[in-house]
């Protein structure tokens, strides 16, 4: 399946800011942290097509994740 | 001894006096709220002589304390009508902590048709004619320079623009920073009750001031350490704000369909990246010169949120650029350059302004047909018109609320009559609830439910559901109200959320300082008692739960991407203020 990744932050540090990648079917956003060798400690906030999710999240094809660092403001 | 300043501008007199028993353990917001709702006539008008103006440095300001450089200044609100406390950085906090000063208040207003400078020092209280160069037009910034050509460099500076002289509904009042530069008391239009007052600044002087005491020096250093490598250690307060700034938010809330676009319109924008914390961080360490990524607004403040921006020349534009000013101008006026904001935000500042009431009646305005949509440079003559001011500039600066009744429109988004900030309640249901209830008028500082809705720090809530936001919104207003007393910066509250020592060493700081022993409890009822003292004002003034609503549009008209609408009714809402 195809997955849409976003980063953010200092998640893009020498990465692109928007790509997408092939995953198995089944896969977690876990497993993507993973496959992008991405800091796991890092990756805080999670959203699927917009809303809030976990590490553990199955992702779906044509699915939209965007990961960020924490972060805050106000 | 403590002191207890009384400045009224009707004889041009002043009293120092002891503290009054009431407020000798209280400061900051705490201490505001408590002396305006003692005081203030609730029903009286905002810019007549029975309104009271108090400013009051936290509990722990002027000590060592990380991050405890804050001021609150209290009044009637002439935007909203209720109570206001407005928070703002700056050096004023400490400097009135370290002279001994708990709190000053200016009331009355003078006969005669001028403008005034009151000087606060060791001996006491001066008040002298304004310096005719300041008066009329003239912006902070200079005035800041050329107040200091006359008191000297190292006094502290509260000061209204051109806007405030006005009295305009969205006039701020302006404090130096370390730098010369600008901090504000924001929101609620307090510049225009300085203004009805005729008191253009305000020079604090701590020439032979001494330190503030400290019941238990070594308890107290303990606890600040504890405290401080919390806020260090915590990855929000210790990096992520001093990288980004606030503005890190745009991306965040764009991506969660939360970001208040046109007028309210949309949850997202195409132009995002044009605007984001990322692109504010590369392009100020691109252009080098006098650029920062970071700074300080006041002395001791180790999450250093703010930034020097600059322009293609590497020349200083503005600092302080905050997300919600960027938001205002960039997403819901459709603003797409972060320099065209920058330019904004600094004539916002020069001529005094609130940032978010002024950049949310921009937008209302573009869809009322006043202002072509995304027009920064149209958009940047009005501010500086503001110091004339022109009739459309005088529009604009009436707010949100004057700006969308004006234009006939249906969709204008404000509470108790001041704008909405940059999260849409619709996608994240919690601030909404803070919005609707708060004793402020719409404010996201009074119960910031952005952080357990969106950003995972102090709980996990669904944003777009209702479960669990009552109580959470309940909890954030709480705990904010003690904070706002405490001197403390707000973002204190990401370092200490997630960890109870952290949160327990700002109790100890206070403790050693005072020689107390109050526990995390007696703070959450310090929280609990300012706002009933708020809400008491507010019902004596005539308000009641039927204003604790938000603006009818959003029960109808559905934001995008999620679809969705306010959905909490009014017997739900009620509940967050039944403690």
């Amino acid at each position: 399946m195809n997955i849409t990744v976003k980063l953010f932050a200092t998640l893009r540090n020498g990465r692109d800011k928007i790509m997408t990648i092939q995953m198995p079917e089944g896969s977690t956003v876990s497993d993507i942290v993973t496959h992008m060798a991405l800091p796991r400690e890092e990756v805080a906030i999670i959203m699927i097509n917009s809303r809030g999710a976990e590490l553990t999240t199955e992702l779906h094809d044509t699915d939209i994740l965007a990961l960020f660092p924490p972060v805050g403001g106000g | 001894m403590h002191k207890f300043i009384r400045i009224d501008m009707t004889t041009l007199t002043s009293t120092v006096s002891e503290v009054p028993a009431k407020y000798v353990g209280l400061g900051g917001r705490a201490l505001t709220s408590n002396f305006v709702n003692d005081e203030v006539n609730p029903t009286c008008h905002p810019l007549g002589k029975n309104n009271k103006i108090v400013f009051a440095p936290g509990l722990l300001s002027g000590t060592a304390a990380a991050n405890s450089g804050r001021m609150s200044v209290g009044s009637k609100s002439p935007l909203t009508g209720t109570i206001k406390e407005s928070n703002t950085g700056g050096s004023s906090s400490q400097m009135l902590a370290k002279m001994g000063i708990k709190a000053f208040v200016i009331e009355g207003m003078p006969s005669e048709d001028k403008f005034y400078v009151i000087k606060l020092d060791m001996n006491g209280v001066t008040i002298e004619e304004a310096p005719a160069e300041i008066i009329g037009g003239c912006g902070n910034y200079d005035a800041i320079r050329i107040l200091g050509e006359k008191y000297g460099k190292h006094v502290g500076v509260a000061i209204i623009g051109p806007a405030g002289e006005y009295r305009l509904p969205s006039a701020n009042i302006s404090f130096k920073d370390p730098e010369g530069n600008i901090r504000s008391a924001g929101r609620g239009g307090l510049g225009a009750v300085l203004g009805s007052k005729k008191v253009k600044a305000i020079i604090i002087d701590e020439t032979g001031a001494g330190k503030v005491e400290i019941a238990n020096p070594e308890a107290f250093m303990a606890a600040n350490k504890v405290f401080s490598k919390a806020l260090l250690d915590h990855p929000v307060s210790g990096q992520g704000l001093g990288l980004y700034g606030t503005d890190v938010l745009v991306n965040i809330l764009n991506e969660a369909g939360g970001l208040p676009s046109y007028n309210f319109t949309s949850g997202r924008i195409d132009h995002n990246d044009n605007i984001s914390g990322e692109t504010m961080n590369a392009t100020i360490t691109e252009r080098g010169g006098e650029g920062k990524v970071s700074h300080g607004c006041h002395k001791g403040c180790v999450i250093r949120c703010s930034q020097w921006y600059t322009d293609k020349e590497g020349k200083y534009i503005t600092s302080g650029f905050e997300y919600e000013t960027i938001w205002g101008l960039g997403a819901d006026a459709g603003i797409e350059d972060l320099d065209a904001i920058a330019y904004i935000d600094r004539a916002m500042d020069d001529v005094g302004v609130d940032s978010i009431e002024t950049a949310v009646a921009v937008a209302t305005a573009m869809d009322g047909g006043l202002i072509p949509w995304g027009d920064g440079k149209a958009v940047l003559e009005i501010v500086k018109d503001m110091a004339k001011p022109t009739p459309l500039a005088r529009i604009i600066a009436g707010g949100a609320g004057a700006v969308g009744s004006l234009c006939g429109l249906y969709r204008t988004p404000v509470v108790k009559n001041q704008a909405i900030p940059a999260y849409d309640p619709r996608a994240i249901k919690g601030i909404g609830l803070t919005y609707a209830t708060t004793t402020m008028g719409a404010d996201h500082t009074a119960g910031y439910c952005i952080s357990g809705n969106i950003l995972k720090v102090g709980a996990n809530i669904d944003p777009l559901k209702k479960e669990g936001q009552i109580e959470y919104a309940r909890a954030m207003q709480i705990g904010t109200a003690a904070i706002d007393s405490t001197g403390m910066c707000l973002f204190i509250y990401f370092g200490v959320a997630d960890n109870p020592a952290g949160y327990q060493a700002l109790i100890d700081m206070i403790n050693a300082q005072y020689g107390l022993s109050l526990t995390a409890n007696d703070v959450d009822e310090l929280g609990k008692s300012v706002l009933k003292v708020e809400r008491d004002f507010n019902k004596r003034a005539g308000f009641t739960n039927a204003h604790d609503r938000l603006p009818e549009f959003m029960e109808y008209e559905p934001i995008m991407p999620h679809n969705v609408v306010w959905d909490f009714t009014p017997e739900e809402i009620d509940e967050v203020m039944n403690f």
